[in-house]
């Protein structure tokens, strides 16, 4: 057991944890940050992705004390960090994520977002390859990437001056509201023949 | 959830501190630097040390030096510092390469290139959970006596997978290990046995402090090219590093091949340079040569079923990979 000094988010934390804890069990079993995703736990999937010192890092091979005097950022400190720098709502990767709906069961998400922001943090204008290079240490297993990669490069036109895209669930193609149910015809069950 | 087994950490501030802790538990303490290959490997049961000794606090293990002499590469330096390092792109191009190829983004702002060089072997039969080994009896490098991979062998032929070795080994370079009696410089390509449970000539109380890269020909070039599956997280299926030198007329003046992920030491492909001499890149003879250096290649690399991959198609590959290096190696940077 060993008592471990950590700046996690922002915020200076003392916390008692064995040894040989990694820094995903500390976040998510001492300090109740659940964001931080236990996917595969040996450094394959990058579900556990958190930044320290702004370098994207796995945390479930990452010994805990290896975070000591070290500045992690997990998914929970995005949205902070974006305010004390002056922005309004979440960060703009978070919001792009939403609105490109870069996700299904959302599991690899915060690693992804985490990747992005370090990259974006780096290189404001990624072209595409530098963005697919960036994220390459995340695996997802539902959506297939597309959209992912298109979050990214959303948020990097809107910083670069683009008209913000409106969510895709509110606008159809011809910009009408989407309709609750088909119209028309009624689904009876029953076949005509 | 996979939890490794609990051990107690030491993290020494100076490398004598470090080898001190290692020699006062003989046996029962293993040396951490970035973890990403010890880790995992630890929460498989592969390793279940008493004592981790951690080198992060470890003053002068990182960072790149240049002197008379040629490179001086902290141990420490991670991968990603090293293949972003002007002076390694510059003067080592195929390391800087090989550096940034190792696994993915994540992997290499905290594995190290001093990891890298002491990697573990690999085997598809090893890399498992414990649960996993429990239900096929185990295998010959850990816990068992039968090999999967040789039918009846008798020797363990998990694969180097060390991504910055057949560069290092290109480039000449050595490495300088502290023990208990004090430093000893060895040259890489003289570091390896051919057996896949220790695959190294070091002892369990040496601790790696440096990696010396001589000065290379004014004219040196150099690449490594890797096949895997997806193009990230993975290890080599194989790898191989190329040094091509050319004189003031651009015609070769040295060449060496070296290759990774086949058997359980790291190779050097004999007889390259003498085919590639006196060649000029762009011409038919050099064209001609890179056939005969790739099938060389092809016979000398005999993939095993050791690794991911079916072993017949990484054979198909090698002359392929062969080929794709040394006609790269042209465009690289040359100091």
């Amino acid at each position: 057991m060993r008592t471990l000094h950590l700046l996690v988010n922002g915020d200076r934390l003392t916390v008692a944890a064995p040894d040989h804890w990694t820094l995903v069990e500390v976040l998510r079993y001492r300090l109740g940050l659940t964001g931080t995703k236990q996917g595969c736990d040996k450094g394959d999937c990058g579900a556990c992705t958190v930044l320290l010192d702004g370098k994207p890092t796995l945390a479930c091979i990452l010994p805990a004390a290896r975070a000591e005097g070290h500045e992690v950022v997990t998914i929970e400190g995005l949205r902070p960090a974006h305010c004390a720098e002056g922005g309004e709502g979440t960060d703009p990767v978070q919001d792009a994520f939403d609105r490109c709906d870069a996700l299904q069961c959302g599991f690899c998400q915060p690693g992804m977002m985490l990747s992005a922001r370090a990259l974006l943090n780096e290189n404001a204008q990624p072209d595409r390859e530098t963005i697919q290079e960036a994220l390459s240490g995340n695996l997802c297993r539902c959506t297939g990437y597309t959209q992912i990669i298109e979050a990214v490069e959303l948020t990097v036109a809107e910083a670069a001056g683009a008209d913000p895209v409106p969510p895709a669930w509110q606008v159809d193609r011809d910009g009408e509201d989407l309709p609750l149910a088909p119209t028309g015809e009624t689904a009876t069950g029953e076949g005509e023949d | 959830m996979l939890r490794l087994p609990p051990y107690r950490l030491l993290e020494p501030s100076s490398a004598e501190e470090a080898v001190k802790l290692l020699t006062d538990e003989p046996g029962e303490a293993m040396l951490i630097a970035g973890g990403t290959d010890l880790v995992p490997n630890m929460k498989h049961g592969l390793f279940e040390p008493k004592t981790v000794i951690s080198l992060a606090k470890v003053e002068g293990l990182e960072g790149v030096s240049d002197s008379d002499a040629g490179l001086r590469l902290g141990p420490m330096t991670t991968l990603a510092d090293a293949s972003q390092n002007e002076l390694i792109i510059e003067r080592a191009p195929a390391l800087a390469q090989a550096a940034g190829v190792v696994a993915g983004p994540q992997l290499r702002n905290v594995g190290t290139l001093g990891g890298n060089l002491m990697l573990d072997t690999r085997c598809r039969w090893y890399n498992q959970t414990y649960f996993w080994r429990k239900g096929l009896g185990y295998c010959l490098k850990k816990d068992g006596t039968l090999c999967h991979v040789v039918e009846g062998g008798a020797r363990c032929v998990a694969a180097a997978s060390n991504d910055t070795v057949p560069a290092l080994m290109t480039l000449n370079a050595s490495a300088v290990f502290l023990g208990p009696d004090g430093e000893r410089e060895v040259a890489i390509a003289d570091l390896w046995t051919n057996d896949g449970i220790v695959n190294k000539k070091v002892s369990a109380d040496e601790l790696l402090i440096a990696i010396k890269v001589p000065p290379q020909a004014p004219g040196h070039h150099g690449t490594y090219a890797k096949l895997r599956r997806r193009d990230s997280i993975d290890f080599p299926l194989f790898g191989c590093a190329v040094r091509l030198d050319l004189d003031e007329k651009g015609t070769v003046s040295g060449a060496d091949l070296a290759a990774v992920a086949l058997v359980a030491r790291p190779m050097r492909v004999k007889g390259v340079e003498e085919l590639l001499l006196g060649t000029k890149p762009g011409s038919e003879a050099f064209d001609q040569a890179v056939e005969e250096v790739a099938q060389l290649a092809y016979k000398r690399c005999r993939p095993l079923d050791n690794v991911p991959g079916d072993a017949e198609w990484r054979r198909e590959m090698v002359p392929v990979y062969v080929r794709r290096a040394l006609r790269s190696a042209t465009a690289s940077s040359g100091a």
